[in-house]
């Protein structure tokens, strides 16, 4: 028997046909490389803005073990939601739908790498550090992924607060110890996270109602989502904007607050005033473009933060 | 004599092999370096019964 008819054989009796056997981009794939990057960028951002300057190279493996914290997050999630990715457009080309890993395989990846760099961040820098990512992880697989995903339509909410926690993450590895701030660039994720993805969710219609994930468009109706956008995007306004106004801010965080909050709030405005008709004649552009300008929006305003803290040395950034 | 065209299926074992690799190969890099650089820091001490001891 060739190695070749062997690995068939294995592979078959383990649920897989042998052509789709993963390659390495299917194990890579399974640590959301994409989300991974607002992570390491978000965290990057709270270790640069953190008062305490970090050693150049431990400043690298932290950002490092954080981003394959969230990447371990990831796994469980994809192994755990492995049924409901199968019927969404957006997920069905993931791995485990695709046929190309199994799942016990992204849960003991998933399980892995999740210890690995909890342990791993608690040794390069600090414990309480290493504690703030394995609560992120925990928060992520069990609270949102296991629990609130599927039971309740303030889903995106509270799941929000794992993809914010990095910054504080980032904070504490360079500090040690805990204070206001970074909870402040939490805040900011956590805020902007419920319209980013309600928006996501008006547009891409019928994917989390085939999926049976109560979304809010699902549940309250696609005229409260558009309400409830409007209500968060205010909110988002006043915190981006107040942030301006505290140790991390400055002029130039001011001045990008101002500019793209009015953006956003325009945007939230034109949704909240639009019905389903109208969304529809131009395939929900205002939806779209909102949704769009959503991820600059997250993008500016932590840049404008790193950039206040890379200032400071000069004596330009921050309120002097 | 030719070797033959190997199959597709090792062409991708023979990438997951070397992207695992690769992927032990950084991480001891990783850790050496952490090593190399908390040994050398300047908050680096030597316990007082180590230094009792010398």
């Amino acid at each position: 028997m060739s190695d070749i008819g062997y690995s068939s054989a294995q592979a078959q009796s383990a649920g897989r046909p042998v052509e789709a056997e993963a390659s390495f981009g299917d194990y890579f794939a399974l640590l959301k490389p994409r989300v991974m990057t607002l992570v390491v960028f978000t965290a990057f951002v709270g270790m640069v803005a953190a008062p305490v300057p970090i050693h150049p190279f431990i400043g690298f493996c932290a950002i490092l073990f954080i981003a394959l914290g969230g990447g371990a997050s990831g796994a469980l999630n994809m192994w755990w939601d492995a049924d409901i990715d199968a019927v969404m457009k957006r997920t069905r080309g993931r791995p485990i739908p695709k046929g190309n890993v199994l799942p016990q395989e992204a849960l003991g990846i998933g399980l892995t790498l999740s210890g690995l760099s909890v342990m791993m961040l608690g040794l390069a820098t600090n414990w309480l550090a290493g504690a703030m990512l394995a609560f992120t992880i925990f928060f992520y697989v069990v609270i949102y992924t296991m629990w609130l995903k599927r039971t309740t339509p303030q889903n995106i909410v509270i799941g929000g607060a794992a993809g914010a926690f990095p910054p504080v993450i980032g904070w504490l590895a360079a500090t040690g110890s805990m204070s206001v701030e970074p909870w402040l660039m939490f805040l900011l994720t956590f805020i902007w996270t419920p319209p980013h993805f309600w928006a996501l969710a008006l547009f891409m219609r019928s994917d989390y109602d085939d999926a049976g994930v109560p979304m809010l468009t699902v549940t309250h109706g696609r005229r409260a989502t558009r309400i409830h956008i409007l209500v968060y995007t205010v909110l988002m306004a006043v915190l981006a904007i107040g942030t301006a106004f505290t140790a991390v801010g400055g002029p130039i965080y001011l001045t990008v607050a101002v500019v793209l909050n009015a953006l956003f709030l325009a945007g939230a405005f034109r949704i909240w005033r639009r019905d389903e008709t109208m969304a529809e004649a131009d395939n929900f552009r205002v939806e779209r473009r909102f949704f769009r300008l959503s991820l600059i929006f997250l993008f500016a305003h932590f840049a404008a933060i790193m950039v206040e803290a890379l200032l400071k040395p000069y004596g330009l950034g921050g309120w002097g | 004599m030719s070797f033959r065209e190997p199959h597709e299926l090792h062409r991708r074992r023979f990438g997951r092999n070397l992207g695992v690799g690769l992927v032990l190969g950084a991480f001891v890099a990783l850790v050496f370096g952490l090593t190399v650089v908390k040994v050398t820091n300047t908050d680096f001490g030597m316990a007082p019964v180590q230094q009792e001891a010398k």
